[in-house]
């Protein structure tokens, strides 16, 4: 007994699908971006309102009661989340709420395949799918969340074997898939034993990846578990949630494209762990020369930015996790004072997500017409007085150009090399995720190196003004 | 609904959805991901229906715990994620209203 025509239930369908999609168009363009949000908020509560109407989910008392329950323990902890996280916290937080989504797309299969009939062979077959799909979506996600958070180790895990372990839990997870079809042996079994094992391969896959390549598999396990979510729509034939589904993992796949090519990254590769090298020895050389004529380089300092009239400032994760982007602010400020013009040059991949660094400059005001991509702003590095770079490392390593036996090589990068003068406020001289050494570091003139906190750095820049 | 009218939808929302978006700019990378992994969300759809199902067909308390969970994960993804990525967008608001993006 439905309370909506299936009719007039498609067509409504078809109106949030299509509020959806307009909601995410206008969410590429900045002007527009919070509408679009919202407009897609908006529908998602909708939808969940015409689900319950259509599906007759209020059949009695116990369901109403365990779903508004559980709507509203969901709706406090996903706000009070969304309200406590610090800026810098963003990527694991978005992270760890795609985990909790691809949580629910797995329970989603779990419960349909205990609950539809076991010929039902189409809804059988997408409910395993679900499982597998959303438990990768899970574990994976929360690996990628502990590692960005620095619960675990952030550089790319590896050990012997490790490939010939996903393909013998793939094999497994194919097998179980067949004897749940069949219904060979106890359903409960096999499931629980399915969801462990796409568990392991989930952890085991992103456990690889190094932290330079995280934005890419956060980016690729968000459209994971747009998939998780359609496949379970389909396995409970709703095709609102096949369609949103299937939109969030197409586009999100298309965002971790572009992030790809930003990076000049294959996605197998990143995939397959390639980025990590082992870690070669720090340059520690280039540390003594640099206290020897410490005097000497204080007073330049001093003249170099009371005289800078361009400065291209670059920042990268250091930044983020000295928490130093009010400091930035403040130097800028100051520069601007002297009636410098600061721009900002944002690598597509600095920091843990792309977008990340515009974020947080965002949050201390800096206007986001100050802040420029990298095709827009590489040719004038060479022009530019000044390039202040604070705790980046790869996205400006010329190593990425000719060195062509290390990872990053091919990697598009800044052009810092080419200013005439850099200030680099870095916390070591110890490469940078990618386990490369940065030539930059031993260029003989026009560089000053700040080591230690970007915070302590700022400060003292800040207080060379005159 | 017929399988292969939900396989039709799903191909047809996959195609949608890879041709929607298009040269983003970087500054808007974080924001969108953070959007749609909201959307992701959505499965709390199939959360609902499938607890209304659990609690007709199988013992209550295992249904209760298994659509219980179901629901408050989608719900916490949902509402997190709009709620962040608000956040996130309001702030970019404050910079001054510039016409060239």
């Amino acid at each position: 007994m439905k309370m909506i025509s299936d009719p007039i239930y498609y067509s409504l369908c078809l109106i949030l699908v299509a509020i959806i999609l307009f909601g995410i168009y206008l969410m590429s363009k900045v002007k527009t971006a919070r509408l679009g949000n919202m407009l897609s908020a908006f529908a998602t509560f909708i939808a969940v309102i015409l689900t319950i109407i259509h599906y007759n989910v209020f059949s009695n008392n116990q369901v109403v009661i365990i779903i508004i329950v559980t709507l509203l323990i969901g709706s406090l902890i996903g706000a009070f989340l969304s309200i406590k996280v610090k800026m810098i916290q963003m990527p694991e937080l978005v992270a760890l709420l795609n985990g909790f989504g691809g949580l629910s797309s797995a329970l989603v299969g779990i419960a349909t395949l205990m609950t539809i009939p076991k010929n039902d062979y189409f809804n059988v077959i997408t409910s395993i799918l679900a499982i597998v799909i959303g438990t990768v979506t899970l574990t994976g996600s929360l690996v990628a969340s502990g590692k960005l958070a620095k619960l675990i180790l952030g550089k790319s895990i590896m050990y012997k074997g490790q490939a010939s372990i996903n393909v013998l839990s793939n094999l497994l997870i194919a097998g179980l898939a067949v004897l749940i079809v069949v219904r060979q042996f106890d359903l409960s079994l096999l499931i629980i034993l399915l969801t462990l094992i796409s568990g392991l391969f989930g952890v085991n896959f992103t456990i690889k990846v190094g932290g330079a390549d995280m934005p890419i598999t956060i980016s690729l396990l968000n459209s994971l578990s747009g998939v998780a979510g359609s496949i379970a729509g389909m396995a409970i034939g709703d095709p609102l949630l096949v369609a949103v589904g299937g939109i969030v993992g197409s586009s999100g796949l298309v965002l971790t494209q572009i992030m790809c090519k930003a990076m000049n990254r294959h996605l197998f590769d990143i995939l397959l762990g390639k980025t990590s090298v082992t870690k070669k020895e720090s340059v520690e050389k280039v540390e003594e020369i640099n206290e020897e004529d410490e005097r000497e380089e204080k007073d330049d300092l001093k003249l170099l930015v009371n005289q800078a009239r361009d400065i291209i400032i670059v920042p990268g994760y250091g930044m983020a996790l000295s928490q130093a982007q009010h400091l930035v602010k403040e130097l800028t400020v100051k520069f601007e004072e002297k009636g410098a013009n600061v721009r900002f040059a944002i690598h597509p991949v600095a920091g843990r997500m792309p977008g990340h660094m515009n974020i947080l400059l965002a949050e201390v005001d800096i206007d986001y017409d100050k802040l420029y991509e990298m095709d827009s702003i590489n040719d004038d590095f060479k022009d530019c007085d000044l390039a202040i770079v604070i705790g980046a490392n790869d996205v400006l390593n010329p190593a990425a150009r000719d060195a062509q036996d290390t990872p990053i090589y091919g990697m598009p990068i800044l052009n810092v090399d080419e200013a005439k003068h850099i200030i680099i406020c870095n916390y070591d001289l110890n490469p940078g995720y990618s386990g490369v050494d940065n030539p930059l570091y031993k260029r003989k003139y026009g560089l000053t190196l700040l080591l230690g906190d970007a915070k302590d750095s700022l400060k003292t820049l800040i207080n060379q003004f005159e | 609904m017929q399988p292969y009218l939900l396989i039709i939808i799903f191909v047809l929302s996959t195609i949608i959805g890879y041709f929607l978006i298009n040269n983003v700019p970087s500054l808007l990378h974080t924001p969108l991901m953070s959007g749609m992994n909201a959307l992701s969300g959505i499965t709390i759809l199939g959360a609902l229906t499938v607890t209304a199902a659990l609690l007709r067909d199988i013992n209550p308390l295992a249904s209760s715990l298994l659509g219980g969970v179901a629901i408050v994960g989608a719900t916490i993804n949902v509402v997190g994620g709009f709620m962040v990525t608000d956040r996130m967008l309001g702030m970019f608001k404050k910079g001054t209203v510039n016409e060239d993006d």
